[in-house]
């Protein structure tokens, strides 16, 4: 079923933006926005997104774009919502983009009090694991071992798993997603899109720069992060309903590992340990889905 | 005077609820504190009786409380939220965003001291502090006073475009009962013009906020917001004037009592403006030629309207409950600031008094009067109790 999903793109995003070439962001903010369509309010903390989103007077979204400060997105996109049920506006969507940063870490005290409301706004995570926009230093979405600036030795422990905090609050929606999967991202924005309350999308979006990957990597990246176990996509509705879209193939996680600079001192002992513990993660996993 | 008009024994924060509910904003973002958390209980009793019609947004914190006024704001609708102490130190970043905005949220402020250590004493120091956000900030002496100021800063914040926090004090004006005039909701509404702002979040117009600019435009922004900030003193004189033309109430932006003849002349700000006027009144049938001159409007301070007020005064003395490590009080700072230049300008003790929320009688005040009558000024504040 996510195999036979056509893309249906409405030209939100524009060429012409300040991504990196490759960059997977970019690719994600364009299925994301181009799903949503024009009558859309985003709001968009510091981040490569702001920066992708243009500098004033410019504007790479056809649409009304609200920058806000680092910790504040889901707070700022409760606002717009709340005033436009206040105006019997029912039509127009409110989207967060946001990074991993902005999410995992310094805005999930406002992300969660949301969810807990159940707040009318779609939230889209683009998670590249780290603070990039900044120079590649480690957020709590950083995993385990993996270098950052701020963790030269890499980072002593694991990636905080995101996907099952949203779905323990119980929100309509919780969905992973990644860019080597366009259809499934699309399909995914535009189910959330149907949805009223709270909607989150953890979108893995490899960074080049700050993963250290070859400029054409990107998607190839993304779609072993979901052979390999590291990155299965699923869905759940009301954190009870879970299905799974794409799932480990038992694709030996090395092959992720090797084609990142940021696991380059990495020893065979240590490339085990990570191995068992996706082993272990996707064990764990595999009991929620009901299919 | 209305006949409508109805009056009710309530305390002040209460107050500030009534005049809330006349405003009808459409979004209330709410986080609780002592001891502001009246106000907000109260606008949610308005809300379930069907009085209000409101989005009230329980946040999780006074910062994402902020955030939401924000950007209610700017999608087009006018919004109220109520803190005081920590939760306004929390709000600080979305304070600037607010301003940098150009959001005209109101906010009622209720002023207790900031920890640490723990107090919940009445204490200005909390919005003084913000005193350089963008906001507009207005003192208020009691529970009436704070009713009409929260309806006569929407009129000024949404002709200007700028936030206001309207300020009394813990306890002793939040939680003392007096009684208080409640407009009709007919003379508020030919007050309060609709909002409907020009600029706002909405796909039709397409325009967008935040981004970053370059040097020479956030140059211009920063000059536009100060040339805003400087006509709020004429709009806020206009809206006193004409909401007294309708209720019979007023405050000016800032008020002369008994400063006829004065040799000197007590200048402050909040609650201790009534304990004032009793030490005015009791030293003047003691025949001590003594006034006072209730800063109502802080921001921007009124310049003008107290250099006019102070000239020719001999002496001034400034009684602050609030402190600024380093420089002393806040309206001492100001004031001497604003005499600076002026011919024939007073010479201005600067006392620090009841900060911490220590009580100050009309007895003390008249005691320091006489004090400061005889000494000459230094030039930092003093401590005095």
């Amino acid at each position: 079923m996510n195999m036979g999903y056509l893309i249906n793109e409405e030209k939100v995003f524009n060429s012409g933006h300040a991504a990196c070439p490759g960059c997977s962001e970019a690719l994600a903010i364009r299925y994301i926005v181009n799903t949503l369509g024009p009558d859309t309010i985003g709001v968009v903390p510091p981040s490569c997104i702001a920066i992708i989103s243009g500098p004033q007077p410019l504007s790479s979204m056809r649409m009304p774009v609200y920058q806000t400060t680092l910790e504040a997105s889901a707070a700022s996109a409760t606002g717009i919502a709340r005033a436009l049920k206040a105006k019997g506006n029912d039509h127009t969507k409110v989207v967060v983009i946001a990074g991993d940063g902005g999410t995992y870490d310094i805005g999930f005290q406002a992300l969660s009090s949301a969810a807990e409301r159940n707040e009318d706004f779609i939230y889209v995570c683009l998670d590249n694991e780290g603070y990039m926009n900044t120079g590649a230093q480690k957020s709590s979405s950083t995993p385990y071992l993996a270098y950052t600036a701020s963790t030269p030795a890499g980072k002593p422990t694991p990636k905080k798993n995101l996907a099952e905090i949203m779905a323990a609050h119980r929100i309509p929606y919780m969905a992973t997603a990644t860019t080597g999967y366009p259809e499934d991202l699309a399909r995914k924005v535009a189910k959330a899109k149907e949805i009223q309350g709270l909607r989150f999308i953890v979108v893995l979006t490899p960074c080049l720069d700050g993963w250290g990957l070859a400029d054409n990597a990107g998607p190839k990246v993304s779609r072993l992060a979901v052979e390999t176990g590291v990155f299965p996509l699923y869905e759940v509705e009301n954190g009870e309903r879970y299905t799974l879209n794409f799932g480990s193939k038992g694709t030996p996680v090395s092959q992720y590992l090797s084609l990142q600079k940021r696991y380059r001192h990495l020893n065979q002992a240590q490339i085990e340990e990570i191995q068992r513990e996706v082993d272990y993660n996707w064990q764990r996993l595999r009991h929620k889905f009901s299919t | 005077m209305n006949e409508k008009n109805n009056r009710i024994l309530v305390n002040g924060n209460h107050a500030v609820a009534y005049g809330v509910k006349l405003a009808q904003p459409k979004v209330v973002p709410i986080y609780p504190i002592t001891p502001q958390t009246p106000i907000v209980e109260k606008i949610s009793e308005f809300q379930a009786a069907g009085e209000m019609v409101v989005e009230l947004v329980t946040a999780e914190s006074e910062h994402s409380a902020m955030a939401a006024c924000i950007t209610a704001s700017l999608t087009g609708v006018r919004v109220f939220t109520a803190t005081a102490s920590q939760g306004l130190m929390l709000m600080h970043e979305m304070l600037h965003y607010a301003s940098g905005a150009r959001a005209p949220i109101v906010m009622f402020n209720v002023n207790r001291t900031i920890g640490s250590p723990w107090g919940f004493w009445p204490d200005q120091t909390d919005s003084l502090a913000q005193r350089d956000t963008g906001w507009i900030q207005y003192y208020c002496e009691h529970g009436q006073e704070s009713l009409d100021t929260v309806l006569q800063a929407y009129r000024v914040a949404e002709k200007v475009m700028l936030p206001a926090m309207v300020m009394h004090e813990a306890f002793y004006v939040s939680h003392a009962l007096d009684i208080v005039e409640v407009p009709a909701q007919e003379v508020v509404d030919q007050y309060l013009p609709e909002f409907n702002p020009l600029h706002r979040l909405d796909p039709e117009l397409g325009e967008s906020w935040g981004n970053t600019v370059n040097q020479e435009m956030f140059y211009r922004h920063r000059r536009d917001l100060g040339l805003a900030m400087d006509s709020v003193v004429d709009v806020a004189q206009e809206a006193d004037t004409e909401w007294r033309e309708l209720t019979g109430r007023g405050y000016g932006i800032i008020e002369k009592y008994r400063c006829e003849g004065a040799e000197l002349v007590i200048v402050t700000m909040g609650s201790m403006v009534g304990t004032a006027r009793d030490a005015v009144d009791n030293l003047r049938k003691e025949g001590v030629t003594v006034g006072l001159l209730k800063v109502k409007l802080f921001r921007p301070f009124p310049t003008e309207a107290v250099r006019q007020a102070l000239m020719g005064v001999p002496k001034v003395m400034v009684l602050d409950r609030n402190f600024a490590p380093g420089t002393g009080g806040f309206l001492h700072q100001e004031l001497k600031a604003a005499l600076h230049g002026l011919d024939l300008g007073p010479a201005v003790h600067g006392y620090l008094t009841g900060v911490g929320g220590t009580n100050i009688s009309p007895t003390n005040i008249a005691s320091l009067v006489r004090e400061a009558i005889s000494t000459t000024p230094v030039a930092s504040s003093v401590w005095k109790g």
